[in-house]
């Protein structure tokens, strides 16, 4: 097997892995049964006996967890642990509602710092690396998260935190930078101040680049990959569960290995709650196995993916879910059709001629939903002549009604002019029917 | 290589152990610990057949050994030395210890086997004719130890050897119980009330509380843990 930071679990036969999950899961259980208002309440309410569980799939009769049940006890509501136990807070954005506090006993921090060891380990990082974190530090766990990660694996942390991409880039010549983490949409901002700095992208030092914190496609991957030289890995973590350090990939880069020692997942339909197969796919649930301080009890991340059952020929038992698709929030529905943002990006970038920089815009005429897509052309697009443009156009909005089965306008909008991301996540959406347009 | 899976015993009425799952791998010493009456010791006489479970498996190499005769599990290897020791008082020594080698017949291998014990306690070599009775506390912990030991398992329960013996005593015994881990590969499950002690030794631990695994993970983690500080180790510090 490639490197491993923790071949004995990583590694580990599925049969003592299941051993070990159901474990964990009764001692969680018989915990938030005794330590949480909110679980010991409703496991009485729906007559849930956490001692009559007796096997993994029994999970499936316990109630979820939603983002508005966390809101609602917002701060320590759902603390397992006195205040006093724990030593470490960290807080989701709360872009649309109250935040998310999390907490972590030194015991969750520890284990939190291996997890995100073993993602990094599994995306290439070694103790010989110096490694430029781009996320934020503060109450988002990116930062952080990926911080006591590199330091646990050995590496030479920088913690260069989100902004400032001309001082990035400074640093990132200056300390021979190995490995970059940040989020994809970064990366390619960074990619384009390289070009226009007129940096050599040869001369520097990167290696590996891990990025995650926003949903990205295959395409964004090769584009990374190509312009910052580096092998590009997707990562997947979210604060109400702990942060990076739930999933990574191996540099098979097929998809996203799960801690499941310390995770158990399960894919659920959104609508109905009902469990999907292996494969199919749907919303990610997430038990925590091992968490003191804030442990969890299947909660709907929002996030779509799937699992991918097969084995990974790079040794690790742990399963894999695919990219993340996008959110079920996220999703949108245009005309009564169900359209991810990420897959409308996934189709522009299979076309030649456009950046990853695009935005919808949804609006209302009367009655009818109107959508459109602005892109920015490349460089070598916009000295084509004016019929180049349109052929172009006519392209992508074939393509995007057959695949979306919902029409979309392309326009194509002055290169830079779309908003970057300079802090945290770029805003690829402006849903603006609600508002009147004058009709 | 012992693998509990949701584990019930009833004393009586009384529900003791309540849905316990754990395990031990080969090589690995872990340590059960929890408060007088959380049923440590009912479920390690569980495990080595002295008492019936109402529910839930116990395998053992793979094997169900739930509903085996304790004479039987002796034979796959699991020995348990019992709380209180339970030495036969009025017999000698060696005759305590070769009661231990009960499930073998060779003549040659038993006294081979007593040999090794008597190196690895010398004490009980040098007073090999005496009355198990007149040993002192540690001593008898030794024999109990040996006499588990003449059955060569490759699994040892240990219920509560640090009981009643003075620190410096219950030291020397846990060093051995390392020492056999390291020489001979040996496996244990160990129950303990003292936490500190048995988490000094152990590799991971289980804490049980009426009954119920509240919590497992390595000795280091539950030693860093605030409700192992609070309820087993008798204090709390900041850091």
């Amino acid at each position: 097997m490639r490197e491993c930071f923790e071949p004995k679990f990583e590694a580990m036969e599925r049969r003592e892995l299941a051993q070990l999950q159901l474990e964990r899961l009764q001692e969680t259980l018989t915990r938030v049964a005794r330590n949480v208002p909110l679980y010991r309440k409703r496991f009485a309410e729906l007559g849930v006996d956490p001692e009559t569980f007796a096997d993994l799939a029994d999970v499936r009769r316990l109630p979820f967890t939603t983002k508005a049940d966390l809101r609602e006890a917002y701060p320590y509501g759902l603390f397992a642990v006195p205040l006093r136990d724990v030593v470490r807070l960290h807080a989701s954005s709360g872009t649309s509602g109250k935040p998310v506090v999390a907490g972590y006993t030194r015991n969750d921090v520890k284990t939190w710092s291996r997890l995100v060891a073993r993602v990094m380990v599994a995306a290439g990082v070694s103790r010989d690396d110096v490694v430029q974190i781009a996320l934020g530090y503060g109450l988002f766990t990116g930062g952080m998260g990926f911080h006591y990660g590199a330091e646990t694996v050995g590496a030479a942390v920088i913690p260069a935190s989100s902004g400032g991409t001309r001082r990035q880039v400074a640093i990132m010549q200056d300390y021979r930078t190995s490995v970059f983490v940040a989020t994809p949409s970064y990366a390619l901002h960074l990619a384009e101040t390289l070009t226009a700095m007129d940096v050599n992208v040869n001369a520097l030092s990167l290696r590996y680049g891990l990025f995650g914190a926003e949903t990205w496609t295959e395409a964004m991957r090769a584009a990374i990959e190509d312009r910052l030289k580096l092998t590009a890995t997707d990562n997947y973590g979210l604060s109400e569960v702990m942060g990076p350090g739930v999933a990574g990939e191996c540099l098979e880069k097929a998809g996203m290995h799960v801690n499941e020692d310390h995770f158990l997942i399960e894919i659920v339909d959104p609508a109905t709650g009902e469990p999907l197969a292996d494969g199919e796919e749907g919303e990610l649930v997430i038990t925590t196995l091992a968490k003191e301080a804030y442990p969890m009890i299947r909660f709907r991340t929002g996030d779509i993916t799937r699992i991918i059952p097969e084995p990974c020929p790079c040794g690790r038992t742990m399963r894999r879910i695919g990219r993340i698709l996008g959110r079920c929030d996220d999703m949108l529905i245009i005309r009564g059709v169900n359209v991810f943002p990420s897959r409308v990006e996934s189709l522009l970038l299979e076309v030649e001629g456009v950046t990853p920089h695009y935005r919808i815009v949804l609006t209302r005429q009367g009655a009818l939903d109107t959508a459109l897509v602005e892109v920015e052309p490349t460089e070598a697009l916009l000295f084509d002549r004016v019929s180049g443009h349109q052929a172009l156009l006519e392209k992508l909005e074939r393509r995007l009604a057959s695949e979306l089965g919902v029409g979309f306008a392309v326009r194509l909008v002055e290169p830079g002019s779309l908003a970057r991301s300079e802090e945290g996540k770029t805003i690829r959406v402006s849903d603006r029917r609600g508002l009147s347009t004058g009709s | 290589m012992l693998t509990l899976r949701n584990v019930d015993i009833h004393y009586g009425r009384v529900h003791a152990v309540r849905r316990v799952s754990l395990h031990v791998a080969p090589g690995e010493i872990v340590a059960l610990i929890g408060a007088n009456g959380a049923g440590k010791t009912t479920l390690l006489s569980a495990i080595s057949g002295l008492m019936r479970v109402s529910g839930g498996d116990i395998e053992f190499d793979g094997r169900c050994i739930a509903s085996e005769k304790p004479e039987r599990i002796v034979r796959l290897g699991l020995s348990h030395v019992p709380e209180r020791r339970l030495v036969f008082g009025p017999m000698s020594v060696a005759d305590n210890l070769l009661l231990g080698a009960y499930t073998k017949f060779r003549r040659r291998e038993v006294a081979a086997d007593l040999d090794e014990i008597y190196a690895m306690f010398p004490v009980l070599r040098d007073r090999h004719n005496q009355q198990a009775a007149a040993l002192s506390g540690g001593e008898q912990q030794m024999l109990a130890i040996g006499r588990a030991l003449m059955a060569r398992p490759r699994c040892l329960l240990l219920d509560e050897p640090g009981m009643g013996l003075a620190p410096q005593i219950c030291k020397e015994i846990f060093r051995h119980v390392v020492t056999l881990r390291r020489d001979k590969g040996l496996t244990v499950l160990l129950v303990e009330q003292n936490a500190k002690s048995a988490l000094a030794v152990a590799d991971r631990g289980y804490v049980l509380e009426t009954g119920r695994v509240l919590l497992s993970g390595t000795s280091e983690e539950l030693l860093a843990n605030h409700d192992v500080r609070r309820a087993y180790l008798g204090r709390e510090k900041d850091n």
